[in-house]
């Protein structure tokens, strides 16, 4: 019986109408904003206008954002695979000179700049085109689905995927208010259509959605832009020593291709003291228990200076430029006294840390003022290695036992000659460039080197000169860097998780309540709900309407088992499948409402 | 050394015996699995008895879910006669789903394999608590999360996901037939940390040393933990669906196949399942690249700097969206989405593995 109704009631077959559920007609249409999968085979009409509406439907089409998706995820691989310029340089160059087939290819192919690179930027340019072109129907698709009701009841509601009934001796009015009052109460929008309540609720999930994907577009908009406009600087300071905000003071500075270098935040800071404790003992000996910058800042010109203090996490804040401590080091303090005894360099030189306890190494160059016993001037240079916590003597290798300064020895080698500033290449301040430099000798012994504890001094041959280590100075290194539009960034991947949170944890459904007079007189109520993807929670929350619906309109003593007629509930072949309509063949339907679109 | 020192020591030393400890009780859960799945497949009697009782507890099992009074009725051909004074919710399933049942598990419906099962579940809870304390005592010994290094995010991973795995036991869900896997896969995970991955309880560079050492790295623990079983879910649904594919074609599947890929829950319930899951931890692992983002721009001053560690996360991330999104719009679901899924946590496992070992970047002193 069951099958000739469904069969002559064609508009329940009908095809296409939406993904949701083809056989529900209206009913089941509208429960999300996404899309028709539309086929690639539809080749567009000819004419100019024709292909680029063609183009535009597939570019703003779901199969060409996955496919997009995809190669965005594809596309960031290489970067994280072969160096990058814009996370380190050294390492492109030691790539390129190591790889020099390899090199060409990778240049054309921009694979040193992945991320800033013509390929990449076409794929996001064009995802982000797709979401724009994918967004604005959508929000105005949903605006419209605001505005109208929920759709009537469709003919059938035994076909919806929960579904229940039952008879009672109260009126189908008062059934029917009962209903939209109950629905109401749960903050369904509810209203009648015909002889039945149509309710539905969930309104947010297309919400969260939707401000999902315009949050994409906000972080990518603030992103991009923060790359446009940063800057980011490096910079060295010695206890004592301070920096202003301009770009000659920089060790180091790149900045982003629009970047405007008289935007610089003026400000200017000196480092007081920089204060590192260690633990002592125990597994966790050596970790760095305070390791900060004590300050002193001044905003603008003429700013009133102030003191702070920076640590590792907790950068300086001036006007939008942060001030982040980096690392630290040590700085040994030396004196060169010439053949008459003429101090002719003091300097606190800043070494570079090359293990956890602060094994340092360097150079100390000493460009003019030295004359050798002939009077003849020439350059000095150190090759120096420094331990801020000596091993012992005997104890050999020149590695430090502990990062705090408690035994600090200096080691030297000595050259002379030139030292090829004015050479043009970028001079590496941290190391000695030899080819034109010649070691001093020590007698016999091969070169002259030596350790130095605080306060020794080393005497080159000949009566020559002396250097001296005076004491150690801390060095603290900050990077100074500005990035504009972080605040939107961060508000837009807020904005992005909620959004992301109310798409998948909240449930589009709608119920619906039918109340109708059957051929006997008592009323028969149907209650049908359906979900955008179906899950166990619809049936449990149609059960609970249903048992307080019950409550207002109580079960009719059965009169005769075989009452159902009309439209009353007869269980047709489709619900009465083996294996039981449990929660399991809940599970087992189909999660979402596309897959019809799938064949 | 001082006494603080000689107890940090002691305790480093409780946490390796506890971690070896809790091998060995993961071993006889092993053991106690595998007796399950043997004695499971013994009777072909039991099985299709379990077949039927499964039906049943589900129906059961549904109308508990449905709400105290309402009783769901399995519909019934030819009309029933029983008086009906509740409503009754009748579910439908969407047409075109294939809807076979789900296999009755790994015991079969046999008392032996049931008792086994229920033993290895035990032990598997016992080795939890040992690895858990484990993982407590390391993070006491060196006196901070115990996330510094991959011995350290090894040991605290399997223990996270052995216990979301318990957790879903606990709440009622249907995951017992993963509980092998499971239990093997965590095996290796604490053999190859105990061995490969061991580094003794050492220091943490400063940049390490802030409150979203907790909040990231903990995030990205769980966030792992649950992918993994919703891959694990993913993998055996590829299998069991291939399975009643050549099932309904009229095919017959081979010895292993009928033995024991009929006893797991029906293709349709697992991919449901790893569906299920792998959406609810997306928002969360969301936040964990925030949150990774946000650190960094304290730590590093740039919140974003394509840094290895950071491209894979936003390759996982991104893979993970396009799951999500072929799955909710663009009618990719079963088997090609089940790929992506798969990819997605291959991405993941890289991102944790791959990255550390392989790549050099500003994260890899979290390395071995
Ligand atoms: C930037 C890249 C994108 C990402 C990361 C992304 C991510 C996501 C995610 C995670 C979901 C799942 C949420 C859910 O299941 O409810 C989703 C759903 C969706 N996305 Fe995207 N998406 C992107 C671009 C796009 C584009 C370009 C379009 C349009 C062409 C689009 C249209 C949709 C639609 C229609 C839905 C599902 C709506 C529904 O289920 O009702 N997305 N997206």
């Amino acid at each position: 019986m069951g099958k000739t109704k469904t069969n002559a009631s064609g508009e329940h077959e009908e095809k296409g109408r939406d993904e949701s559920a083809p056989e529900l007609g209206a009913a089941g249409s509208q429960l999300s904003t996404a899309p028709r999968e539309e086929s690639a085979a539809a080749l567009p009409a000819m004419g100019v206008i024709g292909w680029a509406r063609w183009f535009w439907r597939q570019l703003t089409s779901m199969r060409v954002a996955l496919i997009l998706l995809f190669l965005l995820s594809l596309g960031a691989v290489p970067g994280s695979l072969i160096p990058q310029n814009s996370v380190d340089e050294l390492k492109v160059q030691a790539f390129k000179e190591a790889h020099t087939t390899l090199t060409p290819i990778y240049e054309k192919l921009q694979f040193f700049d992945v991320y800033s690179s013509v390929w990449f930027s076409a794929i996001y340019i064009l995802l982000f085109i797709s979401l724009i072109g994918c967004i604005v129907p959508r929000t105005g698709q949903f605006i419209g689905q605001l505005r109208s009701r929920p759709p009537g009841a469709p003919k059938r509601l035994t076909r919806l995927p929960a579904y229940t009934t039952w008879r009672t001796e109260a009126e189908p009015e008062q059934v029917r208010e009962a209903a939209l009052a109950t629905l109401r109460g749960r903050r369904f929008r509810a209203h009648v259509v015909g002889d039945a309540v149509a309710a539905e609720k969930g309104y947010l999930r297309e919400a969260g959605n939707l401000l999902f994907h315009v949050s994409l577009i906000v972080m990518l908009v603030a992103f991009g832009y923060g790359q446009l406009f940063k800057s980011e600087g490096a910079k060295l300071i010695v206890e004592g020593d301070g920096f202003s905000n301009t770009l000659t003071q920089y060790d180091d500075f790149k900045s982003g291709s629009l970047f405007d270098y008289d935007g610089l935040a003026p400000f200017s800071f000196k480092l007081d003291d920089f204060v590192g404790t260690y633990e002592r003992s125990g597994p966790q000996k050596g970790t760095a228990r305070t390791f900060e910058a004590r300050v002193t800042y001044e905003k603008g010109a003429y700013g009133k200076p102030r003191k702070t203090v920076i640590r590792v996490n907790e950068p300086l804040v001036v006007d939008g430029t942060k001030v982040y401590l980096n690392a630290h080091g040590y700085a040994p303090v030396v004196s060169v006294k010439d053949a008459s005894g003429k101090e002719v360099y003091r300097n606190a030189v800043p070494l570079l840390p090359i293990d956890n306890n602060i094994t340092s190494t360097g150079a100390i160059k000493v460009l003019d003022g030295y004359r050798d016993k002939s009077g003849k001037k020439t350059q000095l240079g150190f090759q120096a290695f420094f331990v801020p916590t000596f091993a012992g003597d005997g104890k050999g290798t020149m590695f430090s036992q502990f990062p705090a300064a408690d035994m600090p020895v200096l080691a030297l080698n000595a050259y002379h000659g030139y030292l090829g500033p004015d050479s043009g290449l970028a001079q590496n301040v941290y190391q000695l460039d030899k080819t034109k430099m010649k070691p001093f000798k020590d007698g016999e012994n091969g070169d002259l080197k030596q350790r130095l504890a605080v306060g020794d001094t080393m005497k080159l041959p000949d009566g020559a000169a002396s250097i001296t280590f005076v004491g150690v100075e801390e060095w603290a290194s900050f990077q100074i860097s500005e990035q504009p539009a972080s605040g939107w960034a961060l508000g837009g991947s807020a904005a992005a998780i909620a959004g992301l949170a109310a798409s998948l944890f909240i449930q589009r459904r709608r119920v619906w309540v039918r109340a109708v007079r059957g051929a006997d007189g008592v009323t028969v109520v149907e209650m049908g709900g359906l979900g955008r993807s179906e899950s166990a929670r619809l049936s449990e929350e149609l059960a609970d309407l249903a048992l307080t619906l019950h409550d207002r309109a109580p079960t009719a003593p059965d009169p005769a088992p075989t009452g159902s007629d009309g439209d009353a509930p007869d269980p047709d072949t489709d619900e009465g499948r083996p294996g039981g309509p449990g929660p399991d063949s809940v599970e087992e339907s189909s999660e979402e409402p596309a897959e019809g679109a799938g064949k | 050394m001082n006494l603080a020192a000689a107890t940090n020591e002691s305790l480093a030393n409780t946490s390796n015996v506890l971690i070896y400890s809790s091998m060995a009780v993961y071993t006889l859960a092993f053991f106690a699995h595998i007796a399950e799945w043997v004695f499971g497949s013994r009777s072909k009697v039991g099985r299709t008895a379990a077949a039927l009782t499964g039906a049943q507890a589900g129906a059961e099992g549904a109308g508990a879910g449905a709400g105290a009074a309402v009783q769901v009725r399995v519909a019934q051909q030819g009309g029933g006669t029983a008086v009906l004074d509740r409503p009754k919710i009748v579910t439908r399933a969407a047409a075109g789903s294939r809807d076979v049942p789900d296999g009755p598990g790994a015991a079969g419906g046999t008392f032996k394999g049931d008792l086994y099962g229920r033993i290895a579940i035990s032990l598997t809870i016992v080795a939890f608590l040992v690895q858990a304390g484990g993982v407590v005592a390391r993070a006491m010994s060196v006196q901070r999360a115990p996330w510094g290094n991959m011995y350290e995010f090894s040991i605290t991973f399997s223990t996270v996901a052995v216990g979301t795995y318990l957790v879903l036991l606990a709440l009622g869900k249907n995951v017992r037939w993963m509980g092998l896997l499971l239990v093997t896969t965590v095996l290796l995970d604490l053999g190859v940390a105990t061995t490969l991955l061991y580094t003794a309880s050492d220091q943490l560079v400063p940049a390490l040393h802030s409150y979203w050492l907790w909040i990231h790295v903990s995030t990205a623990i769980l966030c792992g933990a649950v992918f993994y079983i919703g891959a694990v879910a993913t993998l055996l649904y590829l299998f069991r669906d291939s399975y009643e594919a050549k099932l309904a074609a009229g095919g017959k599947p081979g010895a292993f196949a009928r033995s024991v890929l009929s006893r797991l829950p029906a293709a349709g319930s697992l991919d449901k399942f790893s569906y299920r899951i792998n959406a609810a931890v997306f928002p969360l692992w969301t936040f964990t690249i925030i949150a990774g983002a946000i650190w960094a721009g304290d730590a590093w001053g740039r919140y974003w700097g394509w840094d290895p560690k950071e491209v894979w996360s936003f390759i996982t991330w991104v893979a993970y969206a396009s799951y999500l999104h072929a799955r909710a719009t663009a009618g990719w679901k079963g088997r090609k989405a089940a790929y992506l899924a798969l990819l997605a946590f291959g991405c993941w496992l890289f991102n944790y593995y791959g990255v550390n070992i392989f790549v050099n970047g500003k994260h890899s002193y979290a390395g071995v």
